[in-house]
């Protein structure tokens, strides 16, 4: 057991570290290391423009989407060495958000689905960053239960084979900055609901798309919703078969699990920092034994979560793939950065009720607060994830459905019961 | 980065598994609870000729000579198999206070018989309710002689030699506390088994009226030594704490498959799903605190207090929190004295009490905490 490199890890890493170092934006390292939860922490200049030049930059030096083959944009590198290549990044990394969908989920699947001719040019663009791309998943009819979307897809009349897009799309991240989305429809209502959906790739500026952000309830903006009025899309731009939608989705739904290593934080190490300076009573918050004991709890969940992700690390060390145990990551991290918020508010007393520049650590932990429920519902919300683990880590049988061999157009719904 | 266990250690665990599958049967495990004798002799015997005693004790002390890394292991597989032996006590304390602090004659004297199976070891440190504190050990040696009393000492009923924690010397506070061997068999020393809420593993109150104490260790050197050996046993007792959530949670998840209700299978209601779920991430964060706390042991890491109590408080819960969890899922057949689950449930928190309760370990992980980032900055 050791925390060590092999002698290879140990040069690629001294590679990326010599190349990171001679070439990052050192100017913003300060801008992004106070970040706040739900910011880039970028005010010197424009963070999109700032992201776009790192990914450009590392793109043209063959650093861009590690994993991806040469052809496609990337580096044909191991997915150990993307590990080692996020780590080095550090702070950096950071500025690949606008990216993140793109590259992680509708990249592969595009690079399973797509003609060569479709790949060679949707691909390299992504890796860059020169393109963003989104994901038109989940309606308002249809979030944890997607298969369920309603948004159709028919068959143009005129002969040309285009189909015709009607429908709404809910909690698409970055839809505003996107040139492509990858987007599911349903193509035949009267077949069971997995079986009657398609896959397509669209250009975000197809007239009859419109974006509208979201006011989140923090008063922010991530997410929006994208309207479909009578959009055209040529068939070549289908992404497996008619009717082979739910399995395609499955390619983008299962990248989203493998991106691993990232060890996402619950934002332990700023509360201690916080309960070392805060005060109770006139005595350090950190000495009060109510405190130390839930410090203590938030500690062995950050500790856990870290030591999972290096026992993942390990098995792609060793050219394994990792097991399930990774995939408690959000479930953990979401819960527990929503009740270390409140903790933390708590100890500021009724002052932590205030959200101004006069709060600790930069109002840090009323963002988190207000942030976090989301962070428990997107990407699979927590009651997704305890199925998952159930069914798939733990063997349990699936929950007994009652839409399995309906008709789609005949499935009950809220407004149609 | 390499955060696992060679393929030879697992090989050796798989070894280990087998051998309790066959020796450490239900009846074995239930013998203290039925009045019979908490501890199995034999089975203990088996374990020290298979090795797996002395693993980490080095060959001229009559060991195997491997590391702390395939000692985790026998430990995670003890825990799975609820077996009712004084490893805990024998190996992981009174042999590991002998390699951390004796002398050459004490190791020669001890160790071989402790890592055959031939003598069991203990350590008496507490004395009485709530947390042990330097200032509540009123035992003392005086001329090489013990008087006091010590309770509760984990497995004192049946221990040959306690290492026995004591007031000896002019220093104040921790400085007064020093070690000491105390042969149980010899004169000057009483036993009173107790009660507890785990009959697996037996528990005794240690009178010493006059018994002949040698000093292990320092002068003086007593608190702190016995902080670094709790350490590391606190380590090993985490990967006990491991092995038995996780075999709590197979018990669980097995009956949820077979059990039928309102005409299907109890696994597949969410409300037993998402239970089972949870119980799957204590354990998973527990194991991956373990596999720290393996490394820190058996690198000699600096890190390995921080390690430790992350480690302990970690599978503390786990395992309270697998064991409850495994009688709601069984439901009124989990609360019979037939069915196994009572047998986790008092094992968990018995060991939650082992070694210094829960809010104990809390308090040192964050002093340590606290500790750590005072030298980073």
């Amino acid at each position: 057991m050791d925390f060590e490199d092999t002698p290879e890890e140990a040069a690629f890493r001294a590679e990326a570290r010599a190349w990171i170092d001679a070439n990052a934006p050192k100017h913003l390292e300060a801008e992004l290391k106070r970040a706040g939860f739900a910011s880039s922490g970028i005010d010197s200049e424009d963070p999109m423009e700032a992201s776009k030049a790192w990914q450009k930059k590392k793109a043209e030096a063959g650093w861009a989407c590690l994993h991806w083959p040469k052809e496609y944009g990337g580096a044909a590198r191991t997915p150990i060495e993307r590990v080692i290549w996020g780590q080095e990044e550090g702070v950096y990394g950071s500025l690949s958000s606008p990216f993140i969908i793109g590259h992680g989920m509708c990249g592969p699947t595009v690079m399973d689905w797509a003609s060569e001719d479709h790949k060679r040019r949707l691909l390299p663009p992504l890796a860059s960053g020169e393109e963003i791309w989104c994901q038109l998943f989940s309606e308002p009819a249809g979030g944890s239960d997607l298969a369920g979307l309603r948004t159709s897809a028919v068959k143009a009349d005129d002969g040309s084979g285009d189909w015709i897009i009607n429908g709404q799309k809910i909690w698409t991240s970055g839809a505003q900055h996107s040139q492509w989305g990858l987007l599911i429809t349903r193509t035949n209502p009267d077949a069971p609901k997995h079986k009657g959906l398609t896959m397509f790739f669209l250009s975000m500026s197809t007239p009859g798309v419109e974006v509208r952000p979201i006011k989140q309830a923090n008063g922010q903006s991530g997410f929006n919703e994208v309207y479909f009025t009578d959009v055209r899309i040529p068939d070549d731009q289908r992404l497996g078969a008619v009717g082979q939608g739910w399995e395609v989705s499955l390619t983008t739904l299962m990248n989203e699990r493998l991106s691993i290593g990232s060890g996402m934080s619950t934002g332990f190490p700023e509360l201690f920092e916080f309960c070392l300076s805060a005060e109770i009573d006139g005595q350090p918050a950190v000495d009060d034994a109510s405190v130390r004991s839930r410090l203590a709890q938030f500690a062995v969940k950050q500790s856990g979560l870290k030591y999972t992700g290096m026992r993942a690390i390990t098995a792609l060390s060793k050219g394994q793939t990792p097991g399930p145990e990774n995939s408690i990551g959000k479930l953990v991290a979401g819960a527990t950065m929503q009740e270390l918020a409140m903790f933390a508010l708590d100890i500021q007393g009724q002052s932590g009720a205030i959200q101004d520049e006069s709060s600790p650590m930069n109002a840090r932990f009323q963002q988190v607060l207000l942030r976090s429920p989301a962070t428990r519902i997107e990407g699979g919300s927590d009651e997704i994830l305890r199925n998952i683990i159930g069914e798939r880590v733990l063997g349990l049988p699936g929950d007994i459905r009652v839409d399995k061999d309906v008709a789609f157009r005949d499935i009950p719904t809220s407004g149609r019961k | 980065m390499n955060l696992d266990f060679s393929d030879d250690q697992k090989q050796l665990q798989d070894q280990i598994r087998r051998f309790l599958s066959e020796k450490c049967t239900p009846a074995v495990v239930r013998s203290g609870l039925e009045g019979g004798e908490p501890f199995s002799r034999e089975l203990y015997r088996g374990l020290g000729e298979m090795g797996v005693l002395g693993v980490a004790i080095p060959e001229a002390y009559g060991g195997v000579g491997l590391s702390h890394l395939e000692l985790c292991l026998a430990a995670e597989e003890l825990g799975r198999a609820l077996a009712p032996v004084p490893v805990a006590s024998s190996i992981y304390l009174a042999a590991e206070f002998l390699l951390q602090a004796g002398t050459e004659a004490q190791k020669a004297a001890w160790l071989p018989k402790l890592a055959s199976g031939e003598s069991v070891g203990t350590f008496a440190f507490v004395e009485g309710q709530g947390r042990m504190t330097a200032d509540k050990v009123a035992a003392a040696v005086r001329d090489g002689r013990l008087s006091g009393a010590k309770s509760p000492v984990a497995d004192g009923d049946i221990a040959d030699l306690a290492i026995v924690a004591a007031r000896s010397g002019a220093g104040r506070g921790e400085q007064a506390v020093s070690l000491f061997i105390v042969e149980l068999n010899g004169p000057g020393v009483t036993r009173e088994t107790l009660a507890s809420i785990d009959p697996t593993r037996g528990q005794a109150r240690l009178a010493f009226d006059g018994a002949p104490a040698e000093r292990l260790g320092g002068e003086g050197e007593g608190w702190a030594i016995a902080s670094q050996v709790m350490d590391r046993a606190a380590i090993l007792m985490a990967f006990e704490q491991v092995g038995g959530a996780d075999r709590a949670l197979e018990m669980a998840r097995d009956y949820a498959l077979d059990r039928m209700a309102f005409g299907r299978q109890i696994g597949s209601f969410q409300a037993i799903k998402h239970m089972l779920a949870d119980m799957y991430v204590s354990a998973t964060l527990a194991r991956s605190n373990c596999y720290y706390g393996a490394w820190a042991l058996a690198s000699g890491s600096s890190e390995l207090p921080v390690a430790a109590a992350t480690a302990r408080v970690s599978a503390t819960q786990a395992f309270q929190h697998c064991a409850k969890n495994n009688i709601q899922v069984h439901g009124g057949m989990g609360f019979t004295w037939a069915f196994d689950c009572h047998l986790f449930y008092r094992r968990s928190n018995a060991l939650a009490l082992a070694l210094g309760s829960l809010s104990t370990w809390e308090d040192l992980l964050i002093t340590r905490l606290q500790g750590a980032n005072t030298q980073a900055a």
